[in-house]
């Protein structure tokens, strides 16, 4: 009879404890769905792509949106999820090839590195054709003179090369240069690859 | 009967044996009920938390409203978000800002200029927004100086001091600047009563000899610009507050008094000696006719007048010379006097314009009066008496209503869109809400601690909104962390939309808090400007082009014409100074682009660095002391080259034969 009494006190004990925890956790578990309703409230930053400014010239990310022969370019920083750094302070250079340039790749390859499982792979591609700071073709004349290589956002160094009036950033001929608020784009007749 | 007697021997033999578990489960039950009522407790803390979330606005959304908080002693005037509390801005206006370089650059020094000479330093009071047909418009903010007396414009595009006019023949401009329904004139009383004009007379001469101007500012409808259009010329009354007339007294401003003793010393005691001081209640479309009719004498005085203009992107100052004084005992109708109760601080008139709330600081009640019952004693000629030929309105014919025993040491009163006051009370730390007409209490809360003015956005206005109250104290001892003997002082947020108020927030003000004007953000945050446009920059020694940047000597002076845009200076290698030089860097940040100022230093410069906007061109000096080269660079982390944005100064004998001549890149 003493042995049940105990066990039965003990059995109390138990259940007593369970009840306790059960409270408990219920209302962690509460606190814990306040606080996340707190954080799906929040509106998670879009980064500065989505600073709406009407007023400011229109930096790299805004140029390129706005010139037809670099809509795969566009499409191609879109995918990889890398506007906001072409309107950041930079400064930066960008190497933009065209639409023809990209469609000069072999058959299928922009359409294989659009696919999100490519993303890493793209986004490399597009930093190799950036560089801090800012080189206009003239400026880009001068280092070739000073034999300077051209300094990649990817830690790479492009040779620059002059023939007669042209200039060429690791192959490709740079046929125009655009001025930005933010930085340069260049805009050339082939993808650079590395 | 058997089987009754079994039961009960059953029971009994049941609680014999299990007694001790049922005292052992009651026991448990008890340990439940009070682990549940831990758990109510802390469902307190969910109520609290109800309050965080009132405040809370998400990282990168903005708040509802600008609040415009004085710095007071600091000078200066800062744009804060409510409901977060977040502190947004410090803009400078009568204190000189190093970060800012305002008051350091050959630009905005003048803005500080007085008839005394270059004032660095100034007391800030109250911010006042312009407004139009009664309600915010948002256009600028007013705000007056105490020490060395001047009101200040600021422009909302801009959120920068952009005029600062100086008030001849006054001390301690406290009762100001006060907008009218239309921002016609924004006004200036002085504290302290002066000898007009200044002269070598013994203080004990005061009485009858010191006087007190009232100064009227009339506002430029299109440019905002200040003109000082007259002064009424009153005794030596100290004019504490002031608030303007709204819809039906609309054209009337009312000043409280205190000190209508006269006196000069010990005023703690020698100034609450009368029952009653008075309200000045004044009528400028009088002084209008007055002054159309000739009726003003023109006084030769001496203040400045100090104009930031965009397009030079510079301020001038220039002193003015003459005011035009008109004389209440030679203009009836224009001045009258209510009694008022005990020293009274606040003078504030309800959205509708009918009551005059007097907040006697040595009161035990706050008094409130009838604009018409004021005007038809006016009309009735019923006076009773009159000081210095101003005529005095019996208490009795102009008393509306009288709030009883609310608390202690009223100081100001702001309202609501509801018809319900605020008043706040120094010495007994407390908000008090009461009602217009029936001057019931409704409630009342603590503030920590002795809360000065009170600021209801809008609540100086016909349109109130009635969400937020903010309770600007001056002592907040206990409530944050300290800081050695100087902690700061605060600000305190209340929830006003329900029947009672609740408490919200408490944060940290620059300086003192002293008074604050509140505006909803969707008035004028569109309207802030993102930069200044290049080529609307007319500075006289802009550089537009990194070509044109150059360096010219003129004798010991030598200018350089700089530019600057991510990440260099053009020219960054300067050579040819001479020692005793001295240096002009003008210097012009090419950007357009929002948010990428660059900032200027120079080694052992005796001034700021300079911070440039985007389109702006500031200048400082750099005296060339020493032979040897000497670095500048930005200080603004404008970019990802920004340590690589910098410079040298070569400075060679005076016999060297050096040449002047600078470059970029060895060009």
């Amino acid at each position: 009879m003493k042995q049940s009494k105990i066990s039965f006190r003990t059995l109390l004990i138990i259940l007593f404890i369970a009840a306790l925890a059960i409270i408990y956790l219920n209302v962690e578990k509460n606190k814990k769905l306040k606080s996340s309703n707190v954080v799906t409230n929040t509106n998670t930053p879009l980064g500065q792509a989505s600073v709406v400014d009407n007023i400011s010239d229109p930096n790299i990310l805004q140029v390129a949106m706005g010139s037809k022969d670099h809509t795969t370019l566009v499409a191609a920083v879109q995918a990889a999820h890398i506007e906001h750094i072409l309107v950041n302070a930079g400064p930066l250079t960008v190497f933009a090839p065209t639409n023809t340039a990209f469609s000069a790749l072999a058959e299928g390859t922009v359409e294989n590195l659009l696919k999100p499982e490519n993303v890493q792979t793209l986004a490399t591609i597009l930093t190799q054709h950036a560089a801090p700071g800012t080189y206009d073709i003239a400026k880009l004349k001068k280092e070739a003179t000073k034999k300077r290589k051209l300094y990649m956002a990817t830690g790479d160094y492009l040779e620059i090369t002059i023939q007669g009036e042209d200039v060429f950033v690791n192959g490709c001929k740079v046929l125009a240069s655009i001025s930005t608020v933010n930085g340069i784009i260049n805009v050339i007749d082939k993808v650079i690859l590395l | 009967m058997n089987n009754v007697s079994h039961m009960i021997k059953d029971i009994k033999k049941f609680i014999t044996v299990w007694f001790g578990e049922i005292i052992f489960v009651l026991g448990l039950l008890f340990l439940l009920f009070i682990f549940l009522s831990c758990e109510e407790t802390s469902n307190q803390g969910a109520l609290k938390s109800d309050v965080a979330e009132k405040v809370f606005v998400p990282p990168g959304e903005h708040d509802e409203y600008y609040a415009f908080l004085s710095g007071g002693y600091s000078g200066q005037l800062s744009v804060y978000g409510l409901p977060s509390g977040r502190l947004f801005k410090v803009i400078p206006v009568f204190s000189q800002d190093p970060e800012k370089a305002y008051g350091y650059n050959e630009e905005t020094k003048p803005m500080l200029n007085t008839s005394y000479g270059f004032v660095p330093w100034g007391d800030a009071h109250h911010p006042d927004i312009s407004q139009t047909n009664g309600e915010l418009d948002g256009r600028w903010v007013f705000i007056n100086e105490n020490n060395t007396p001047r009101v200040a414009r600021i422009d909302l595009t801009t959120f920068e001091t952009v005029e600062i006019i100086e008030l001849p023949n006054s001390a301690g401009n406290h009762s100001s600047p006060y907008v009218t329904d239309n921002t016609e004139y924004v006004v200036a009383g002085t504290r302290f009563g002066v000898p007009v004009p200044q002269r070598d007379i013994s203080i004990d001469d005061y009485k009858g000899n010191f006087k007190g101007a009232l100064s009227f500012i009339k506002i430029d409808q299109k440019t905002g610009e200040m003109n000082l259009e007259f002064q009424i010329m009153m005794p030596g009354f100290d004019y504490d507050k002031a608030h303007p007339g709204r819809g039906k007294s609309h054209g009337w401003m009312f000043f409280t008094t205190y000190n209508v003793e006269e006196s000069n010393t010990l005023l703690e005691v020698n100034a609450s000696q009368r029952d009653k001081d008075f309200i000045a209640a004044v009528n400028w479309k009088k002084a209008e006719e007055y002054l159309q009719s000739g009726k003003y004498t023109t006084m030769k005085t001496k203040y400045a007048h100090n104009v930031y203009d965009e397009h030079t992107q510079s301020a001038v100052s220039t002193m003015k010379t003459e005011v035009k004084i008109l004389d209440p005992k030679d203009c009836p109708g224009l001045v009258y006097f209510l009694p008022m109760p005990k020293s009274p601080h606040g003078c504030d008139i309800d959205p509708s314009g009918e009551y005059i709330v007097g907040s006697g600081k040595l009161s035990a009640n706050v008094t409130v009066h009838s604009f018409s019952n004021m005007i038809k004693a006016i009309d009735k000629e019923k006076f009773d008496g009159e000081a210095y030929g101003i005529p005095i309105i019996s208490f009795e014919d102009v008393l509306a209503g009288v709030v009883k025993q609310p608390g202690l040491g009223p100081l100001h009163t702001e309202f609501d869109d509801k018809g319900n006051g605020y008043t706040s009370f120094f010495i007994s730390s407390e908000v008090v809400k009461w009602k217009l007409g029936t001057w019931e209490i409704l409630d009342r809360k603590p503030t920590y601690y002795s809360v000065g003015h009170l600021m209801i956005p809008g609540g100086n206005s016909q349109k109130p909104f009635g969400k937020y109250l903010l309770a600007l104290n001056k002592i907040t001892k206990d409530r944050y962390l300290p800081t050695g003997p100087e902690v700061c002082q605060s600000a305190q947020l209340y929830d006003i939309s329900g029947n009672k108020m609740e408490l919200l927030l408490d944060f940290p003000t620059i300086g003192e808090p002293h008074y604050a004007a509140g505006i909803p953000a969707s008035l004028i945050k569109e309207n802030s400007k993102k930069i200044y446009k290049l080529e609307e920059n007319h500075h006289p020694y802009v550089t537009r082009k990194p070509q044109d940047a150059k360096v010219v000597r003129k004798g010991n002076e030598v200018h350089v014409y700089m530019t600057m845009i991510r990440s260099h200076f053009t020219p960054d290698n300067i050579e040819g100074i001479k020692e005793g030089d001295k240096v002009f860097f003008h210097v012009t940040n090419l950007e357009q682009d929002y948010d990428v100022p660059h900032g200027m230093a120079m080694i052992g410069a005796n001034t700021s660095e300079l911070l440039i906007m985007p389109g702006q061109t500031e200048t400082f000096t750099w005296d060339a002391n020493q032979e040897g080269v000497w670095p500048f660079y930005c200080t603004d982390f404008c970019s990802a080259l920004h340590q690589e944005m910098q410079g040298y100064v070569r400075v060679s004998p005076k016999s060297s034969n050096i040449k002047l001549n600078w470059s970029l890149d060895g060009e």
